[in-house]
């Protein structure tokens, strides 16, 4: 690949990764009503991207070799656990990572 | 600027700091291991630095540094970054109203609308505009800080840190269940996980993002009679 076509690589990647990430707020302008059934999915969705969002982190996960995905399943599952004891966003995220830290080192 | 101004603005500092921790350690693992298989690869600084400073979109910069060491294919980075970048559609909808009246600071809010950035600020209902823009700008120092770190002095890393990106599930996890405990609705989060379980497992770990947001509109919009009335009743109280 020559220079200019590295750039031109560059500058597509970086367009269309900006007009995904713009084209909900051009098409509804905060000026103009939003449709309801767009306001309805904008509170609706964002429990289900999130959602999404945890088994997203999962897509690498080898689940017949290796751990099995136990480190990630027990480590998502400590998250859960000590965000419904003590709800603290710091804690429940520093225990989840110290578990599966610890996981992937012991299991081989 | 005033007395006042700076103490608000130190102050706001502070809170998007705090806010944005979590994103430090996640994107310092992953923008260090982006910039050690930069320099690993042969390039030269300028393209993942520019790369991250350009895209900022993590997924989109680790594939891009595939691309730039093939055969120049304009059609399939196109494709690429649309496929990679889809999920943004989903935050920019769920943000409409977060960032309505942001004036001078909505083109920034954005372009720094990462799937972290999304999550933190989503889940601090009670911050600032300045706040939000603040954890927006202080996520994009911390991947670009990252990748120059990995890229220059990641040969020289010793310490064992295997495993630490872990933080980056943990916080979605967590972000999860605080949205999940706070809703009164909470289909939409069986829905969620539902589609793109069974999209990953049908379709595999390449492609499985677009059919399962296509599966989550599907049955939102399907349930939307029994789901919408208590979003409203929220409203109205």
């Amino acid at each position: 690949m020559t220079s200019q076509q590295q750039i031109i690589t560059i500058v597509i990647l970086a367009v269309i990764t900006f007009m995904t990430r713009a084209l909900p707020f051009i098409v509804f302008p905060a000026g103009k009503p939003t449709p309801k059934y767009i306001q309805y999915l904008g509170k609706a969705l964002p429990l289900a991207v999130f959602g999404m969002l945890v088994v997203y982190c999962l897509k690498d996960v080898q689940w017949l070799e290796g751990s099995h995905g136990i480190p990630e399943i027990l480590g998502i599952a400590a998250v859960v656990l000590m965000h419904l004891w003590r709800r603290q966003l710091f804690l429940s995220m520093a225990v989840g990572t110290a578990v599966y830290m610890i996981l992937i080192r012991v299991m081989v | 600027m005033s007395d006042v101004a700076r103490n608000s603005f130190k102050n706001a500092l502070k809170v998007a700091f705090k806010l944005s921790l979590p994103v430090l350690t996640g994107y310092w693992f992953l923008g260090i291991t982006y910039g050690v298989l930069a320099e690993s690869m042969g390039f030269s600084y300028w393209y993942p630095l520019s790369m991250a400073v350009f895209i900022f979109s993590g997924s989109a910069e680790f594939l891009g540094l595939g691309m730039l060491a093939a055969n120049f294919n304009p059609l399939a980075a196109a494709s690429m970054a649309l496929v990679v970048g889809a999920r943004h559609l989903f935050y920019g909808v769920s943000m409409l109203d977060r960032y309505k009246g942001m004036g001078w600071r909505k083109p920034f809010l954005i372009f720094w609308l990462t799937d972290e950035t999304f999550a933190v600020n989503y889940n601090a209902r009670e911050a600032t505009a300045t706040e939000m823009l603040l954890v927006s700008f202080l996520d994009y120092f911390y991947w670009i800080s990252g990748g120059f770190m990995g890229y220059m002095f990641g040969s020289l890393l010793k310490f064992d840190i295997h495993g630490l990106e872990f933080v980056v599930t943990a916080m979605f996890t967590a972000i999860f269940m605080d949205q999940f405990l706070k809703e009164k609705e909470l289909r939409p989060a069986w829905i969620g996980i539902g589609c793109t379980a069974v999209s990953l497992f049908v379709v595999g770990s390449q492609y499985f993002v677009i059919p399962a947001m296509i599966g989550i509109l599907l049955m939102l919009t399907a349930f939307r009679k029994k789901l919408e009335p208590s979003y409203f009743e929220e409203a109205r109280k």
